[in-house]
């Protein structure tokens, strides 16, 4: 054994999912390393909305919820754990936030949706409402004519995701994670307890592997016997010029970010592996988001991009441990800016001591995918 | 600080900075209108507060944003005058609003 290249654990991915977790497991103690693709990955942590969100995720799995409770729960202080270490300020702000409807019938469809989901047996509770224009209107003074009402939960917040990516890897770093760029993984080997993995930056070896890859756990996944059934689903992006601050709220379609530039999204499209924009979409997101806040229409838009999701069947996140090769896990979700507390503070101390407590992370694993479909 | 060439064409355009009356001459930019006027700054920054003046005059460095006609941010140095304008000096970052 070459006891220079053996770590406690290999991250592979080092993006936020893969940093977060990195991160806490070196806190908890392990000698991390984090295997990073070159600048040809496709990297969802630098193109991501940034919303730190709540309302409307669970429907389906109300423990997806409670598990979306507790890192918004935790986000605060996991933003000033990384300010105290770091000295990086990652812009975390809880003010709540909104969804806006254009139209009655949106926002009973949209009120419908939220009362199946806080109805779920085994829903965690949490304070949302519906807001009438009037009431709106004193929140966000700039709405256009056509928005009638929204919704609105307290839990809401967002960040500034590309400071927070950066603070994480300053982090890690300090804390003696080995960061290896430039590391795609070609295979892995388990035997004897020991992975070894073959990258284009030559071996590595380790007691534990997480998978932390985004799209690439689809492929990295049975290697060690897991199954990690992720696509990419493409979002575009527009962003504005900066400006003083006017949105003292995050909407799921509409922020003003702590450097003053107005981020505007959320489409969904399947795509394949191909990030490139579109001035369809883009026309749409505009459009929407200029009836929402008419004086929107006066900012010039400075840049448009692309970035794709890592999503499930389901859309809810995989955490799983291999059956045939113990100590390998994988950690894959689409909201790895609102998961990031969780990942750092509750899944890694986990991974640190070798296991994912069932009555806790059980429902989160691929093994929910068996199941045939009803006929 | 800066004087118009003997040859110049006269400045018959009537326009305002920050409400005063001023003079520019047809093809004149917005930037060269506020140099030839005397103006020692166009705005202030968004981060310091320090005073800027237009700088490459060809539509690079972005020095010259000054609101005109209500509207922030415009790069005065590619706007050519017009007559009645109203250009204002912008202090610190454009508000949505102008």
């Amino acid at each position: 054994m070459n006891a220079t290249t053996s770590h406690d654990v290999a991250v592979i991915g080092g993006g936020l999912v893969g940093s977060a977790i990195a991160w806490g497991l070196a806190k908890a103690g392990q000698r991390v390393a984090v295997l990073d693709e070159g600048d040809i990955a496709w990297r969802a942590s630098r193109g991501n909305f940034a919303l730190v969100w709540v309302q409307s995720k669970g429907l389906g799995m109300p423990q997806y919820a409670g598990w979306t409770v507790r890192s918004s729960n935790a986000w605060g202080g996991f933003a000033e754990a990384l300010k105290a270490q770091t000295g990086l300020d990652v812009c975390h702000q809880r003010p709540g936030g909104f969804h806006l409807a254009l139209s009655e019938r949106e926002l009973e469809q949209r009120e419908a949706m939220l009362k199946r989901l806080h109805n779920q047996p085994a829903m965690q509770r949490y304070d949302w409402e519906i807001v009438d224009r009037e009431r709106l209107r004193r929140m966000l003074p700039q709405i256009g004519p056509e928005v009638v009402g929204a919704s609105y939960c307290p839990l809401d917040g967002h960040v500034n995701s590309l400071r927070l990516l950066r603070a994480l890897h300053v982090g890690m770093r300090q804390l003696g994670v080995a960061y290896l760029p430039n590391h795609a993984v070609d295979a892995i080997a388990w035997r004897d307890g020991e992975f070894t993995i073959q990258s284009s930056g030559g071996a590595v070896r380790s007691g534990k592997l997480v998978l932390a890859a985004g799209n690439g756990n689809a492929r990295l996944g049975p290697m060690v016997g897991l199954a990690v059934p992720v696509r990419p689903q493409r979002g575009q992006i527009v962003v504005t010029e900066r400006t003083a601050p006017f949105l003292n709220y995050p909407v799921v379609t509409v922020r003003q970010t702590d450097e003053g530039g107005v981020m505007l999204g959320d489409s969904l499209e399947e795509a394949g592996f191909d990030a490139t924009v579109g001035t369809g979409v883009v026309s749409a997101i505009a459009d929407r988001a200029v009836r929402m806040f008419p004086l929107l229409a006066r900012l010039n838009v400075v840049r448009t991009w692309a970035a794709l999701r890592v999503m499930t069947p389901d859309g809810f996140p995989i955490y799983d441990h291999s059956a045939t090769c113990p100590g390998a896990f994988v950690a894959t979700c689409h909201s790895g800016v609102t998961l990031a507390a969780n990942h750092a503070l509750a899944l890694a101390p986990l991974i640190a001591e070798g296991r994912l407590p069932p009555e806790q992370l059980e429902v989160f694993s691929a093994r929910r995918f068996d199941v045939p479909a009803a006929a | 600080m800066f004087r118009r060439l003997p040859d110049a064409g006269e400045a018959r355009l009537a326009v305002t900075i920050d409400g005063k009356p001023a003079r520019a001459r047809a093809g004149d930019s917005v930037a060269a209108t506020l140099l030839a006027a005397g103006v020692d700054h166009c705005r202030t920054t968004p981060v310091s507060g320090a005073p800027r003046a237009p700088y490459c005059m060809m539509g690079v460095c972005f020095e010259c944003l000054v609101t005109i006609d209500g509207v922030g941010n415009r790069q005065g140095c590619m706007v050519p005058v017009e007559d009645g304008m109203a250009i204002e000096i912008q202090h610190g970052r454009r508000e949505i609003e102008r």
